[in-house]
C-alpha cells in the first residue's frame, strides 16, 4: 500500500443516504477473480440514468466523493472499495460509514472521512453549487477543509489506522511479527474445539 | 464491574494487546466461499505465504451455483471460472471444500451450524456480512473484506478495534402470528440501518429465549442490516440441545467439558451496555418491507407510508426515492398489492424449520396463477431432510418450484433473477435496489407470509387465507 498523507482535489456530491455496497458495485461485477477492472462497474446501474451525478461532466476528475449518511452499508464486498479507487477517488466523506466498508477502505488506502452531519451537509451543498471547489483531506492533521466554501472541520480516524495510512504499512507483515504469541495462544486452546482435520 | 457476553468472548481471544493498536484476535473458524476469496488467495501466492490453519478453514460453493441443474460444469462461463478458482485454491492450500452436489454443500451460514462447527464462545469470520448468523450460538461472528480474508488465511488472527456493546431486549411474548423474521424486521425498523454501527448487539429477553435455534439465526443474521458489527445470543439449553450429536460437536468427556465452559458464557448481571433498547414483543405484528433499505418496514396490516410522515429531511427523501423505485403509492394497503414472484430461501430463512413453516401454509392449497414461486433450501442437508419429510411433495403439489441449494435469488449471481419491474415477496435479508435482479422490487417477509402471499397473489398472512 502507498502512504497517504494529504489529498487535495475537486469532489463529487452524491447526495443520497444509505448508499449500500450493492449500489456501489452491483453483484454482476463480483464474478471477477482479479483485483482490478472495477472502475467501470462503479454505480453501474445508477449510471444508466443520464442525470446521475457521475455522468455530470462538471464533476469529471473529482478525487473526493462526498456522500449522505450511512455510506457503504450492507454487503462486505471489498470490490466496492476497489471500484471507488479504480474510478479515481482517494477519499470518501460521509457522516457515517458501514463498519466493514470503513475497514476495507482503510486497508486499501482509500481514506474514510467521517465528519459531523452539518459539515457533511455544507460540503455537499458547496460542491453541488460550485463544482470547482477544492477539498483537502489531511490525514496527518485529521482536518478536512474547503477554503473556497469556508468549511474546515476535524475528523476522527483510529490512531493505528492513521499510522498505517501515513506509513503505507502492510497489516499481514505487522501481524507476522507476533507469530510466537499466536503459536502460544494456539497451544492453549481447548482440544475439544472444532476442526476439519 | 461485570462484562457483557461479547466482551467475554473477545477477551478470551486476544493474542496481543498494546496501547494505540487494535487487539490481535485469534479466529477459531474461517468460512470461505467463491466470491470474496480469489483475490485473497492471489495475495498469498504473491507473497509466498501459506494458509496457517487449513484445519480451521472450510469452504463451500454457494453464491454462483445454479439451483436447477447442478451438474458440473456451470453453464455461465464467468460463474464457472470463479468456482473453478475456489476449487484450485482449496486444492493448492489444503482446505476442505464442499462442492456443488456434495451432501455437505450449502450456503456458508447454513452449513457451519448444521455440521456443529459453529459453537458457543468461538470467534468466526467469513468474507460475507451475514456471518453474524453464527452469533445465535453465542459466538462472536463477523463479516470481513477480502484483505482481511487474506490476513486470516495467513495468520489465523485479525487486528480489530473492540466494538461497542448494545442490548436489544424483547420483552413479553410474541403473538401467534409473529415469527423471528418479524422480530428482527421490527427491530431494524425501530433502530434504523445505522442503529448498530460500531456495536455488537446482544439480543435478550423472554421472546429471544423462546426462539428455536433456527429463529435465533434469523434474528442474528440480519444484525448487519441494522449496521451492527455482529449480533449474538447467550447460549442455553436450546443451543446445547441443537448442538449435541452434530458431526463436529464434541462427544463424551469433551462434551461435558465444553458444556461447563459454555454455561459460563452470559452477560454478568452488573454489566452495562453502551446502548440499550427495549421492545415489547407482545405488540409486534407480521412485517413487510416497502422500501429499498431494510429499515423501511411496516406491519403488513397497514398501508404504504407517506414520505411526509418522516420527521427528518433525509428520511423523507429516502422514502420518496424508495417509493418511486418500488412503484408504490402512499396509502396503498399492503394486502392489495399483487406480487409476481415469491422467493423462499437465503441464509436468513432457508433452514428446515422455515421450509416446514412455509409448507404448512401451502398444504392443500395452490400457488396463485401466474405467481412464480421458488423454494431454495439452504443446504444439501436441509434439502435431504425436507425430502425425507415429504415437504418437497407439498410444495410441488401446490405448484411451487423446488430447487437445489444455494444463495439463488437472494443476490441473483446465478440465473435466478427478477426482471425489471418484477415485484417479489422474499424471505431474504436485503431489499436494496437491484439486489434480486436489475430493476427488481423486493419486499422482505417471513416464510409464513411468503407462502401465504404466493397463495393469495397479494401480500397476505396465513390467517388471511380461506
Ligand atoms: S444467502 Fe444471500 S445474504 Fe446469505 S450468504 Fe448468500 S448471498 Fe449472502
Amino acid at each position: 500500500m502507498k502512504p497517504v498523507r494529504v489529498i487535495t482535489g475537486t469532489a463529487l456530491p452524491l447526495d443520497r443516504s444509505d448508499v449500500d455496497t450493492d449500489q456501489i458495485i452491483p453483484s454482476d461485477w463480483l464474478k471477477r477473480v482479479e483485483r482490478t477492472g472495477f472502475g467501470q462497474g462503479l454505480f453501474s446501474e445508477w449510471r444508466e440514468d443520464p442525470g446521475f451525478v457521475l455522468n455530470d461532466p462538471r464533476f469529471a476528475g473529482a478525487r473526493i466523493l462526498v456522500a449522505g449518511p450511512n455510506f457503504g452499508t450492507g454487503s462486505s464486498r471489498e470490490h466496492a472499495v476497489w471500484a471507488i479507487q479504480q474510478y479515481g477517488f482517494e477519499a470518501v466523506i460521509s457522516a457515517r460509514f458501514g463498519d466493514i466498508f470503513r475497514n476495507n477502505a482503510a486497508k486499501n488506502g482509500l481514506v474514510p472521512v467521517p465528519v459531523d452531519g452539518d459539515a457533511a451537509r455544507s460540503l455537499l451543498d458547496a460542491v453541488a453549487g460550485a463544482p470547482s471547489v477544492e477539498i483537502t483531506v489531511d490525514v496527518e492533521q485529521l482536518i478536512v477543509s474547503a477554503p473556497g466554501a469556508g468549511v474546515s472541520t476535524g475528523f476522527s480516524l483510529d490512531s493505528s489506522v492513521q499510522h498505517r495510512l501515513l506509513e503505507g504499512l502492510d497489516d499481514i507483515g505487522l501481524t507476522l511479527a507476533h507469530t510466537e504469541a499466536i503459536g502460544a495462544f494456539e497451544s492453549a486452546r481447548p482440544a475439544w474445539m472444532p476442526s476439519l482435520a | 464491574m461485570g462484562r457483557t457476553l461479547s466482551e467475554k468472548v473477545w477477551d478470551r481471544h486476544v493474542v496481543h494487546q498494546a496501547a494505540g493498536e487494535p487487539d490481535l484476535l485469534y479466529i477459531d473458524l474461517h468460512l470461505v466461499h467463491e466470491v470474496t476469496s480469489p483475490q485473497a488467495f492471489d495475495g498469498l501466492r504473491a507473497s509466498g505465504r501459506a494458509v496457517r490453519r487449513p484445519d480451521l478453514t472450510v469452504a463451500t460453493e454457494d453464491h454462483n451455483v445454479p439451483t436447477d441443474d447442478i451438474a458440473w460444469p456451470i453453464a455461465d462461463p464467468i460463474s464457472r471460472q470463479q468456482v473453478e478458482a475456489l476449487r484450485a485454491n482449496c486444492e493448492e492450500f489444503g482446505i476442505t471444500l464442499f462442492p456443488m452436489g456434495h451432501p455437505g454443500q450449502g450456503i456458508v451460514h447454513v452449513i457451519g451450524p448444521e455440521m456443529g462447527l459453529t459453537q458457543p464462545g468461538m470467534t468466526i469470520v467469513c468474507g460475507d456480512s451475514h456471518t453474524s448468523t453464527h452469533g445465535a450460538f453465542g459466538a462472536l461472528a463477523f463479516g470481513i473484506g477480502t484483505s482481511e480474508v487474506e490476513h486470516v488465511l495467513a495468520t489465523q488472527t485479525l487486528p480489530q478495534q473492540q466494538p461497542g456493546t448494545m442490548s436489544v431486549t424483547v420483552e413479553g411474548a410474541l403473538p401467534a402470528a409473529c415469527t423471528a423474521k418479524d422480530v428482527i424486521l421490527a427491530i431494524i425498523g425501530r433502530i434504523g440501518t445505522g442503529g448498530g454501527i460500531g456495536s455488537v448487539i446482544e439480543y435478550r429477553g423472554p421472546v429471544i429465549e423462546s426462539l428455536t435455534m433456527e429463529g435465533r439465526m434469523t434474528v442474528c443474521n440480519m444484525s448487519i442490516e441494522a449496521g451492527a458489527r455482529a449480533g449474538l445470543i447467550a447460549p442455553d439449553d436450546t443451543t446445547f440441545g441443537y448442538l449435541q450429536e452434530r458431526p463436529c460437536a464434541p462427544t463424551g468427556a469433551a462434551w461435558e467439558a465444553a458444556l461447563d465452559d459454555w454455561r459460563s458464557l452470559c452477560t454478568d448481571d452488573d454489566a452495562a451496555f453502551d446502548q440499550e433498547v427495549v421492545i415489547d414483543g407482545s405488540e409486534l405484528a407480521p412485517h413487510v418491507s416497502w422500501g429499498t433499505n431494510p429499515a423501511q418496514v411496516a406491519p403488513i396490516d397497514g398501508a404504504v407510508p407517506h414520505p411526509d410522515s418522516f420527521a427528518e429531511a433525509s428520511g423523507r427523501d429516502a422514502a420518496a426515492r424508495a417509493l418511486d423505485y418500488m412503484d408504490l403509492a402512499p396509502g396503498t394497503l399492503f394486502k392489495e398489492i399483487p406480487v409476481d414472484t415469491v422467493f423462499i430461501g437465503s441464509c436468513t430463512n432457508s433452514r428446515i424449520e422455515d421450509l416446514r413453516a412455509a409448507a404448512s401454509v401451502v398444504e392443500e392449497r395452490r400457488a396463485h396463477p401466474g405467481v412464480r414461486t421458488y423454494v431454495v433450501p439452504g443446504s444439501a442437508a436441509v434439502k435431504a431432510q425436507a425430502e425425507a419429510e415429504g415437504l418437497h411433495q407439498v410444495f410441488k403439489a401446490a405448484g411451487f418450484d423446488w430447487r437445489a441449494p444455494g444463495c439463488s435469488m437472494c443476490l441473483a449471481m446465478n440465473p435466478d433473477k427478477l426482471s425489471a419491474g418484477e415485484r417479489c415477496a422474499s424471505t431474504s435479508n436485503r431489499n436494496f435496489e437491484g439486489r434480486q435482479g436489475k430493476g427488481g422490487r423486493t419486499h422482505l417477509v417471513s416464510p409464513a407470509v411468503a407462502a401465504a402471499t404466493a397463495v393469495a397473489g397479494v401480500f397476505a398472512t396465513p390467517g388471511d387465507l380461506a
